[in-house]
């Protein structure tokens, strides 16, 4: 007999039925997974970047496969805040699970009005895009000083009506002290880690392989990096954690978990297995048989 | 509805075809449902190379239940694929894009344009087209294909079976000196309609080939991709017109193209 063991997680009283969702940028608004996958299963989906008006994104090419990763530096290209709210939330709303929408900007006026235009929309929490490497203006310029992140959560709690996720950069010297100033300012969690600058030379076109020379890291390649920075964070702050970097299945969601991260997101994988959200939450209850273990929570944080 | 899918195929066989060129049949149930200028995204085993590779395709069997693939070896995903053997497994998401419009050809005069590893999904799109004339009661001279390489030939025998063959190579060692354009020249070819893939100098030339001979061109554009299924936002072209998807002019490659009329894309 199977036994009933609970793998429900809440963070600033948002209730997730398992403590998987979907790094934002990688899932779309789950529209096209949603052909492998059933959304109805996933803790929450966490949409791709939002901005107050369209953005065009980078110019091509703009992914490159690294050793055991990818490079990507798309640019945040979106459709803007009103088709996002006509379209992509009312697609969402058919289904049963929470609803993430990640939000950026060029300025924290920008970032406001998202958070405004969002208040009385069907949105379970607000991520807010203060980490992509691959834009000129906002998004990791406040990420990176942690004056400047504890400005614009600031003025974004003043505001939000959802609770909001504060999603930090790995490019930082501290992730503790990021960690502290997102607290420090209201955010209610933090998701990390974002991707990590790279940059990758294609040697036989003596070329950038990336038409914005840079780009973020991404996939299994970076998930020690993420552990470690997910372990620190929450060894710096009370606040919940959302862990991602390079997550593949159950065993990885574990090592997030018990380094301390509350729900952890799925991303570049989803390219290398559309199935992989579903995979990780089995692979958590599989986990949990193995090791009886009747609730998730109980291993949150377990390795100090 | 056609439900994209990752599956397990099994390759039915394996032979080099041209330097650096492989010609690869799999038994996949995504055969039953592939179009010509359709694709596949294959996954190398190896670990190191996360992302699937888009791989056009080449030909359909009659029963649907092989799908041939022919690819050139341009790095580690494709050269694993290429030490592939009979009965090996082979992990493959499809059936991915949308192909070239059939319907475009219908009682018209049709370039069928090929350049390098362009060339393969020309071969099934011939051989549509050639069951759609045997059904009309027409022969195939209405299908030109027209072939550019730069010495070494592959393919050019399938689509004889379905059409005029016309070839050149960069070196000139067979037909035409140059590329596909110098072909048409060279044989004074004239159309109504141009279904093409290959190298971006070879589209850009054919759009413009096109506006200036008024035919209508179908370009089946490649772009670096990850995710395949349109969420990534990784592989985008420019296009004319707002793109249904973000609303800027950045349509996606994978979900969107890869074919594409060419007034449309900005290339």
């Amino acid at each position: 007999m199977e036994q009933k063991r609970n793998t429900a997680v809440t963070i600033a009283g948002v209730t997730f039925k398992n403590p998987v969702m979907t790094a934002s940028g990688t899932f779309g608004s789950g529209m096209e997974y949603g052909e492998f996958v059933d959304l109805n299963k996933l803790g929450a989906v966490v949409t791709k970047g939002v901005a107050n008006v369209p953005w065009p994104g980078n110019p091509t090419p703009r992914v490159a496969e690294t050793y055991g990763g990818m490079l990507n530096a798309i640019g945040l290209q979106n459709p803007g805040v009103d088709v996002f709210i006509k379209r992509d939330l009312e697609y969402l709303k058919q289904f049963d699970t929470k609803v993430i929408v990640n939000v950026c900007g060029k300025s924290v006026e920008d970032y406001v009005e998202v958070v405004e235009r969002l208040g009385d929309e069907a949105v379970d929490m607000l991520e807010i895009n203060v980490s992509c490497p691959n834009v000129k203006e906002g998004a990791i310029a406040f990420g990176q000083k942690a004056d400047a992140l504890f400005h614009i959560t600031k003025e974004i709690k003043k505001k939000a009506k959802q609770p909001v996720i504060m999603k930090l950069s790995p490019n930082v010297t501290s992730i503790a002290e990021m960690a502290k100033a997102a607290e420090a300012a209201g955010a209610d969690a933090i998701s990390l880690i974002n991707t990590i600058t790279g940059m990758k030379i294609d040697i036989h076109r003596k070329q950038f392989a990336l038409a914005n020379r840079t780009g973020g890291l991404s996939g299994p390649a970076i998930k020690p990096v993420a552990v470690r920075m997910v372990y620190e964070a929450s060894q710096a702050v009370n606040i919940p954690i959302i862990g991602m970097g390079g997550i593949a299945n159950g065993e990885d969601a574990m090592e997030f978990m018990m380094a301390g991260a509350t729900a952890v997101s799925v991303g570049a994988m989803n390219f290398v297995n559309p199935y992989a959200t579903e995979e990780t939450i089995q692979g958590i209850q599989d986990y949990m048989n193995q090791y009886n273990v009747n609730d998730i929570n109980e291993l949150i944080g377990c390795v100090k | 509805m056609e439900i994209k899918k990752k599956v397990t195929a099994v390759v039915f066989s394996q032979e080099k075809i041209a330097d650096g060129i492989y010609d690869m049949w799999i038994e996949t149930e995504l055969s039953q449902n592939a179009h010509p200028g359709q694709f596949i995204s294959v996954y190398p085993k190896n670990q190191s190379t996360i992302l699937p590779r888009p791989i056009s395709i080449c030909e359909v069997d009659e029963k649907k239940e092989k799908l041939r693939i022919v690819y050139r070896v341009a790095g580690k995903g494709t050269n694993e694929f290429s030490e592939y053997k009979k009965g090996d497994s082979i992990s493959v998401l499809g059936i991915l894009g949308n192909g070239f419009p059939l319907e475009a050809a219908e009682g018209k005069t049709v370039f069928l344009m090929g350049g390098g590893i362009g060339i393969p999904p020309m071969l099934q799109l011939a051989k549509e087209l050639a069951v759609a004339n045997e059904k009309a009661g027409r022969d195939n001279s209405n299908i030109k294909i027209i072939l550019g390489f730069r010495n070494e030939l592959f393919l050019q025998e399938d689509l004889k079976k379905y059409g005029e063959v016309y070839i050149a190579t960069e070196d000139g060692s067979t037909g035409s000196k140059g590329t596909v354009m110098n072909a048409i020249e060279d044989n004074g070819l004239k159309g109504d309609v141009i279904f093409s893939c290959g190298p971006m100098p070879m589209l850009r030339a054919i759009k413009e080939f096109a506006a200036a001979n008024k035919m209508t061109a179908y370009l089946s554009l490649e772009e670096r991709m990850a995710c395949g299924v349109g969420a990534c936002l990784g592989c985008v072209c420019k296009t004319k017109e707002v793109d249904h998807h973000s609303h800027v002019h950045n349509a996606r490659v994978c979900t969107d193209g890869p074919v594409y009329l060419a007034e449309e894309v900005d290339i």
